[in-house]
């Protein structure tokens, strides 16, 4: 397409973007109400804990938020390989979206860990094997959004946010045997665990659902980021920016 | 005629240590720069009630970190003047040849940077080294290989952007941890007077770490090239 054309066809396609959105992002809305509902029943209909008290209930956030953002930073990993085999545009944008994501959830993960620790630990914080390999993420998956943010060029910005991918997952179990020296002071894990969950049914029932709702939250929010970005690289494209 | 991978790679290297030695002026810079940071660490603590020698492994790690990553910073930033990353990447010799080439003289720069540092913590922090000298600069070897291979394939990604100065310790520092402190660790057991053994550990780790790297990065390098 010519530069002429493209701009005589910009007031038609700047609609055609408009009406293309749907005005109900509908599996953001019933992600939304599944956390409300989880939340509700985390909090007025499970019984408490006998020894940790309400703070056992911080559980259910922070291991959902950890199951959601491992989902999110396997997809960076999977579509950042897809993006270097095939060269799709697609899976570079799933990447990215997959990246701001698992950020978000890794912040929770990050925050809800520590208001728990206080009580329980008696310490905010400690250098201890997944809090340090969490914290490492977070930076990780910082550090790809800025790398993203700091490239102009389309095609450079997606093999170069691909290329990091590769390192960084080589670097987990290294992060990983570096704290394995000091001993573990984090809960050793309750439901997936070779042998049966050992929570309480009502419990269990919590904890599946708030995990459920934060993968359901999470999906939605990937959809979403990733429309926007079809969005936006519609728009540069019509704008003929960058691209 | 093409050159073979090892030879492409000394040739690269064998340039950008020319064009060090001729202009000399970053590794000069480098090398204060290491040392004032040496300087300054001690007046960082209260070395009444820390003792000097327990300090002295985490400072020395610590500005090898970042005086390595100015070294790095320069191994692309010099390609960028006049495109010669171009000229680099007509030239019949393999990506990997450059990517090893450029890790090799980047190598030679840090071990050049050690060589100087670590006698002047010796004696800023009067560390008793003597028989352990020789362990200790393994060890240095060692880690600096790990550091050079992640820095070297971040140096190129990060060159090409708009914060280019900043990116690169963003990237690479998380990376750096596990060398950090299997070096820092190993360091502080030697100067301790522990026998080699004890660091034998962390040793292995720092092994791994400079081989799983080296290849992996050598084998991402071509992917941040094409145009």
């Amino acid at each position: 397409m010519t530069s002429a054309s493209v701009a005589n066809d910009t007031p038609a396609t700047h609609q055609d973007l408009a009406t293309a959105r749907p005005l109900f992002d509908w599996l953001f809305v019933v992600a939304v109400l599944a956390i409300a509902g989880a939340f509700v029943r985390a909090i007025f209909f499970t019984p408490i804990e006998a020894l940790q008290g309400a703070a056992q209930k911080i559980y259910y956030v922070h291991v959902s938020a950890a199951i959601s953002a491992y989902l999110a930073l396997s997809v960076v990993a999977l579509m950042s390989i897809v993006y270097l085999w095939l060269r799709d545009e697609r899976a570079d944008r799933l990447a990215e979206s997959g990246g701001e994501v698992a950020l978000m959830f890794l912040t929770v993960v990050l925050t809800s860990g520590p208001l728990w620790g206080k009580p329980i630990w008696g310490t905010w914080w400690t250098w201890d094997a997944r809090l340090t390999l969490t914290l490492f993420l977070w930076f990780l998956t910082a550090g790809y959004l800025v790398l993203r943010g700091a490239i102009e060029d389309v095609a450079m910005r997606a093999r170069y946010s691909a290329v990091l991918g590769i390192p960084a997952a080589l670097l987990i179990p290294f992060i990983h045997l570096s704290v394995y020296f000091f001993n573990t002071l984090h809960p050793m894990p309750i439901v997936l665990k070779p042998a049966k969950p050992s929570l309480p049914n009502e419990m269990l029932v919590t904890f599946l659902l708030f995990v459920g709702a934060a993968l359901l939250l999470c999906v939605a929010l990937m959809r979403a980021r990733y429309r926007y970005g079809v969005e936006r690289d519609a728009l540069r494209a019509i704008e003929g920016g960058e691209r | 005629m093409r050159p073979s991978l090892l030879g492409g790679a000394w040739l690269i290297a064998r340039k950008d240590l020319a064009i060090e030695f001729r202009t000399r002026t970053a590794f000069l810079a480098v090398l204060v720069f290491a040392v004032l940071g040496v300087a300054i660490f001690y007046f960082a603590w209260d070395v009444t009630a820390v003792p000097a020698m327990d300090l002295a492994p985490g400072v020395l790690w610590v500005i090898f970190t970042f005086s390595g990553l100015l070294s790095l910073q320069r191994s692309f930033g010099v390609e960028q003047t006049d495109r010669a990353l171009d000229g680099l990447l007509l030239s019949p010799i393999d990506r990997e040849a450059i990517f090893l080439g450029k890790a090799l003289a980047n190598f030679v720069f840090v071990a050049g940077i050690q060589a100087v540092t670590i006698p002047a913590v010796a004696l800023l922090y009067n560390l008793p080294l003597g028989r352990t000298l020789p362990v200790l600069f393994a060890i240095a070897l060692l880690a600096a290989v790990g550091l050079v291979a992640v820095g070297t394939l971040f140096s190129a990604m990060a060159a090409n952007t708009r914060l280019a100065e900043l990116l690169l310790p963003m990237l690479s520092l998380p990376f750096f941890v596990p060398v950090v402190y299997g070096a820092a660790q190993s360091t502080s057991l030697l100067v301790a007077g522990r026998p080699t053994a004890e660091a034998w550990p962390f040793l292995k780790m720092l092994i791994a770490f400079d081989l799983v790297f080296l290849t992996a990065c050598t084998l991402a390098f071509p992917f941040t090239l094409e145009e």
